[in-house]
């Protein structure tokens, strides 16, 4: 037997090499049972709760299991009066219920460490390179950037990883997006993604988990690749990952549950090996050039409708499979957008930075930059939710919020809140908003609202000018 | 959920590519208790208007297509939000069957664990499927699990995979959760030499 020799013929991924650490044992169909090191919970976890308590039974493993409320709360308010919709009410206590009666740590309305989930859990030092990583929310690919596989999952998985710790999976096909090249001025993480997708497509990387690769992926901070992975499924990809390094390490440094000590130095060790073999084999392979990508918006109702910002509402008649010519068809009725039109000509009604993809720190002093000695348009309501409420203080530290509320913006308390719109903070019908959150889909923002993704510092921009506005105009005067 | 065998049954055409989770359920149902029935609120956007009164010309509102149990939708159905809710309004409104040409990762493995059968056929079968429904509302497919075979609308037949874990449990109507629930042990034991990251 030469077992070394074997496996060090056969170069692997990263994605392989988490895999086969927290492979429990292999079904007869060929799914594998994978170890779950860590399951994040909010307040739309109450279903799967009581599908365990149907069947008597417990969370395995509370330990593992950490809890923020972001979905149902309110914005404008920490009390639980603010609540006043006894629906939204009971989910949040649910998660409160749920988590006391296990063990669970949760960071409720009332905790400094509340926040969107993919934001908590990396700044907590909870999500970690080399985890396996899930939660009942797509955007759960966020935590991959620390070189985690990260997944979101439905409702009866979460009662099988409660129950077990452990989930059924068939591996994912290997997919690599290499971004080379120096990025131009203001063009963000938040565009790169962009940029992906409306190369590959919403469904481009469907059965796959990303790698993210590549010069320009390797100089965004912890914050960009926070952002480029949470947008994976948006390509239809499960999981985002990219490779950690010291600019992981320097992250996860210091954090409350970050190992410390003679433990960190272990960890750091161990971690440096993850990352794919050189000569390791993916089932597809992009490329994209840094020096190509403009700051992004999108103009449609799915996130690769996306366009440079320099560019113009796109024909449909130009499009020559049916299918999609008639959806883009359907989308330009949706956002009430005629071919041709210059996407600056485009007015807008609300302004929303915040959400898992762009309401960090960094983020925030992105837009702040932009908007600095500026007032939002009078037509405009702009508001700032940060996406943590450690991201606000720390915000509020540097004195971001006295430049936003100067300006004009709300500054609000951290939640999901437009970007699904579930606790009461929506668009109206028929306004359009600029948003730098993850999903343009129809009716995502609130009942016939039209939504124009983009970065925060394009979001600031539109605030400012009240249209959609090439911020490098603001920025390079 | 219900055993799923055989089904024969008027079939619903959506056209929509990359038809979201959110299109399907919206988010504000999400606060509903799975005790509720969510065949109501199935594509809720399309099928209500601001009144709550029905869209005429929406196609699960026009009459022939009521009784669908069977949709055959386009290319990346279900892709988006990870929320099972999607799943649970077609089924509960009835649906037991969806046939696609691609569907999103976490909608199939949802479907599955759900008593709604998710087969994959090939695009340009599934749009002559669509076309053909278009033209004739009220017409049938007939899905047999069993034999792993559909019977579309012009009678012609295809044979489709299906994971034979997921044909086990959604033609005896049961969960994988009591068979993992058998290797407890396993699990411990994997636990306890796994060199991850512990709380």
């Amino acid at each position: 037997m030469n077992v070394s020799l074997n496996s060090a013929a056969a170069p692997q991924t990263l994605v392989d090499k988490i895999w086969a650490r927290h492979r429990v044992t292999t079904r007869e169909d060929g799914q594998d049972l994978l170890f779950v090191d860590r399951h994040f919970i909010h307040d739309v976890t109450a279903t799967a709760f009581d599908m365990l308590r149907a069947r008597g039974l417990k969370p395995r493993s509370p330990n593992r299991i950490f809890g923020t409320a972001d979905h149902y709360v309110p914005t404008h308010s920490r009390e639980m009066a603010a609540v006043n919709h006894p629906e939204r009410r009971t989910m949040i206590e649910a998660l409160r219920r749920d988590a006391t009666e296990s063990g669970i740590t949760m960071f409720g309305l009332d905790d400094p460490r509340q926040g969107i989930v993919h934001v908590v859990g990396p700044e907590q030092g909870l999500s970690l390179p080399g985890m396996t990583i899930v939660c009942a929310d797509s955007h759960t690919s966020t935590h991959g950037a620390l070189g985690a596989l990260a997944f979101g999952i439905g409702a009866t998985e979460v009662a099988h990883v409660l129950a077990t710790q452990t989930l059924w999976q068939r591996k994912p096909l290997r997919m690599r997006v290499t971004v080379d090249g120096k990025l131009g001025s203001v063009i963000t993480a938040k565009d790169v993604i962009l940029a992906i997708i409306a190369r590959i497509g919403v469904a481009g990387a469907v059965g796959h988990a990303i790698e993210y690769a590549g010069s320009t992926i390797r100089s965004l901070s912890m914050e960009g690749r926070l952002t480029v992975c949470n947008m994976s499924i948006e390509a239809g990809g499960r999981a985002g990952m990219v490779a950690p390094d010291d600019t992981t390490f320097q992250y996860v440094s210091g954090r409350p549950y970050a190992p410390k000590g003679e433990e960190w130095d272990a960890s750091v060790a161990e971690w440096r090996a993850l990352r794919s073999d050189e000569d390791a084999a993916f089932d597809r392979e992009v490329s994209l050039d840094a020096g190509d990508i403009s700051p992004m918006v999108t103009w449609g109702t799915t996130p690769e409708d996306a366009s440079p910002i320099t560019g113009r509402v796109p024909d449909p008649a130009d499009v020559a499979d049916p299918d999609r010519r008639e959806s883009m068809r359907r989308a330009l009725v949706y956002m009430d957008l005629v071919p041709g039109t210059a996407l600056e000509d485009v007015s807008v009604d609300r302004v929303f930075i915040g959400s898992c993809t762009n309401g960090r720190i960094e983020d925030l002093r992105s837009a702040a930059a932009v908007v600095k000695g500026r007032k939002v348009d009078w037509r405009v309501e702009a508001w700032v939710v940060p996406g943590s409420q450690q991201a606000k203080a720390q915000a509020e530290a540097e004195g971001l919020d006295r430049i936003f509320k100067s300006a004009g913006f709300e500054w609000r308390f951290a939640g999901c809140s437009m970007c699904i719109a579930t606790n009461g903070d929506v668009v109206a019908p028929g306004q359009r908003c600029a948003s730098t959150s993850n999903r343009n889909f129809i009716g995502r923002q609130g009942h016939g609202a039209r939504t124009h993704l983009m970065s925060p510092a394009m979001a600031a921009a539109a605030a400012v000018t009240g249209r959609l506005t090439d911020v490098r105009r603001l920025m390079e005067a | 959920m219900e055993q799923l065998d055989r089904l024969e049954a008027v079939a619903v055409p959506i056209a929509t590519v990359n038809c979201d989770t959110d299109q399907i359920l919206p988010a504000q149902f999400l606060q509903k208790l799975r005790s509720d029935d969510f065949g109501r609120y199935l594509f809720h956007e399309f099928r209500f208007g601001k009144d709550g009164s029905e869209v005429d010309d929406f196609i699960l509102n026009r009459p022939p297509y009521r009784p669908g149990r069977i949709l055959v939708a386009n290319r990346n159905f279900g892709c988006g939000s990870s929320r099972e809710h999607a799943v649970w309004a077609l089924y509960d409104y009835g649906f037991r069957v969806v046939i696609a040409p691609s569907f999103g990762d976490i909608f199939l493995a949802n479907s599955l664990k759900n008593g709604l059968l998710s087969i994959v056929l090939p695009q340009e079968v599934v749009s002559a499927e669509i076309a053909r429904l278009e033209a004739n509302p009220g017409a049938t497919i007939f899905a047999d699990l069993d034999e792993q075979k559909v019977r579309l609308s012009d009678g012609s037949i295809r044979a489709f995979e299906v994971d034979p874990f997921a044909k086990t449990c959604l033609t005896n109507g049961v969960d994988e959760l009591g068979y993992t629930l058998e290797r407890l042990a396993d699990i411990d034991a994997f636990e306890r030499r796994h060199v991850g990251h512990a709380a």
